[in-house]
């Protein structure tokens, strides 16, 4: 079991909920978060003051999956989240010791 | 020369003024946080550019003796205008009094070309558009021209301003095409509260707009008052019933919506219906605006906040009922179909199809020549970014106590370097 966490342009989440959705892959946590790869910023002027907007928004996906998914969500996440511009994202896969449904207290492996 | 005319004209003027700043909430909050400055400045700035317009050339164009069809320049850069009466209130103010109408209506159009229209192309546009399309039409309608001559019916701007700014709004959406990212599913209103608070506050401008359109503190201002109170009433009844009727839920963007379309409905009416008619007004007009918006977002017109549907159907119905309701013991003007006269309604019918002709045709030449000049659209990494960063350079809301940000001497130390490094 493994946690993915891709990091995507917001415009993109739409498509990564779909191309999760074909692998059967429907659990997932989406977050509003900001941040900085080799994407250039922008310059903003507030009050005669200039700045540099360094921290881009981005979304963040995570989702919970079974081993043998691993390959086949990274594959979907990479054509789903892809422009070639710089400032497409990154995953991140992270091993998962344990993992408990709330509701039924169920432990999932 | 009356005061209490003058009195209430002052409040009108200032109070139309606020209509604005009230649709840019309105259209502010029905786009994304990313374009939602952009949007508002597209409302703030024909504040000054359209107004200046107005003082320099506008007027004159419009409300000047010319011909039939247009004013002429006698009056360019308010010469001529001054404390003198016109009508019964000074005639500078008369001037500020239909110079706000410039203004909301070349504002109105922004509303189908939000979030991909480059600032600046707009900017052009919405100028050229004032002094090409609003002036004459204003001309042929208020300012002795042959609409008026036609014996047309338009008490506060139905067709000068709502079906004006309306085909102007279809014509642009057109022209600059749709945004990328439509019909896709995340092209949602990111601020609800701010499209409601500008209905309210568009609601409490329009007194000034309808009720100051009888130029005087009469008991037809009183009327148009009324029926200006009643008529969004009956259509955000209506709307929430047909909400209600077709299995969804009342939504507060659809009231907000409602509101307007009753608004504008009422327009070219309002001194000239009584009050149960205003209610039926505004009641018949939101069935072809409800159904109008449901059926826009099924096709590929991205008429972004259905500019379309409010004002031009709106105001087209608003004009045509006008020619049914219009009742000559009230405004000792003229009947409606309602009231023994069929003829009104072929009237109303020519001033908008001429209104919808002139307004399409040039707003189509004005927006492909600037085409020529300045690119319509921003660029495709400037509409993903959104309109906010990349044409005003600011952000409506600033995360995290603007971490996000760091001040331009430490920048320019700071960024190339790390950039270098991890290029």
């Amino acid at each position: 079991m493994k946690l993915i966490k891709a990091i995507i342009r917001p415009n993109k989440v739409d498509d990564l909920k779909e191309a999760l959705a074909k692998l059967q892959i429907a659990g997932m946590t989406v977050t509003e978060v900001r941040g900085h790869g080799r994407q250039k910023g922008h310059t903003a002027m507030y009050r005669g003051r200039e700045y540099e907007v360094t921290l881009l928004p981005k979304m963040q996906v995570e989702t919970v999956v079974p081993d043998e998914l691993v390959e086949p969500a990274l594959q979907a996440i990479r054509e789903a989240a892809h422009t070639g511009e710089i400032g497409d994202g990154r995953v991140f896969i992270c091993p998962v010791e344990q993992s408990y449904n709330i509701r039924t207290g169920e432990r999932e492996t | 020369m009356n005061q209490a005319d003058t009195a209430w004209m002052l409040v009108s003027t200032a109070l139309v003024l606020l209509m604005t700043p009230a649709l840019a909430f309105f259209y502010g909050g029905l786009v994304r946080s990313k374009n939602a400055l952009n949007t508002m400045m597209m409302s703030f700035i024909s504040l000054g550019f359209v107004g200046v317009l107005w003082a320099v050339v506008g007027y004159s164009l419009a409300f000047s003796a010319g011909n039939n069809y247009i004013g002429d320049l006698s009056r360019l850069y308010l010469r001529g205008v001054g404390l003198e009466a016109q009508g019964t209130i000074p005639h500078y103010l008369f001037m500020a009094y239909q110079g706000t109408f410039c203004i909301i209506t070349a504002a109105l159009i922004s509303g189908a070309i939000v979030e991909r229209m480059r600032f600046s192309a707009y900017l052009v546009f919405i100028v050229l558009w004032a002094l090409f399309v609003y002036s004459p039409v204003a001309h042929w309608v208020w300012g002795g021209g042959w609409l008026a001559d036609m014996g047309a019916l338009d008490f506060a701007g139905g067709t000068v301003v709502h079906v004006n700014a309306g085909v102007a709004a279809l014509v642009a959406a057109i022209v600059v095409g749709k945004r990328r990212d439509y019909p896709g599913s995340g092209l949602l209103p990111h601020n609800v509260p701010f499209t409601l608070l500008g209905a309210g506050l568009l609601w409490f401008g329009w007194f000034g707009f309808n009720a100051g359109s009888a130029l005087a503190a009469s008991p037809i201002a009183g009327l148009a008052f009324v029926t200006t109170f009643l008529a969004p009433m009956g259509t955000l009844v209506v709307w929430t019933l047909l909400d209600y009727a077709r299995g969804g839920k009342p939504t507060a963007v659809g009231a907000a919506t409602s509101i307007v379309v009753g608004l504008v409905a009422v327009t070219p009416a309002a001194g000239f219906v009584g009050p149960m008619s205003a209610i039926a007004l505004g009641a018949i007009a939101a069935v072809p605006s409800y159904f109008g918006l449901v059926w826009r977002t099924k096709t590929s017109l991205d008429d972004s906040l259905d500019v379309v549907a409010a004002h031009g159907v709106g105001g087209t119905v608003g004009a045509l009922l006008t020619g049914v309701f219009a009742q000559k013991a009230l405004n000792g003007i003229a009947d409606g179909a309602l009231f023994g006269n069929p003829a009104q309604l072929g009237i109303q019918a020519t001033a908008v199809a001429v209104t919808i002709i002139y307004s399409g045709v040039v707003s189509f030449i004005l927006l492909k020549l600037i085409g020529l000049v300045i690119p319509l659209r921003v660029s495709a990494e400037d509409e993903e970014d959104g309109l906010d960063i990349s044409n005003h350079g600011e952000e409506a809301y600033v995360h995290g106590d603007a971490s996000s940000m760091i001040s331009h001497e430490g920048a320019v130390k700071a960024i190339p370097a790390l950039r270098s490094e991890l290029a």
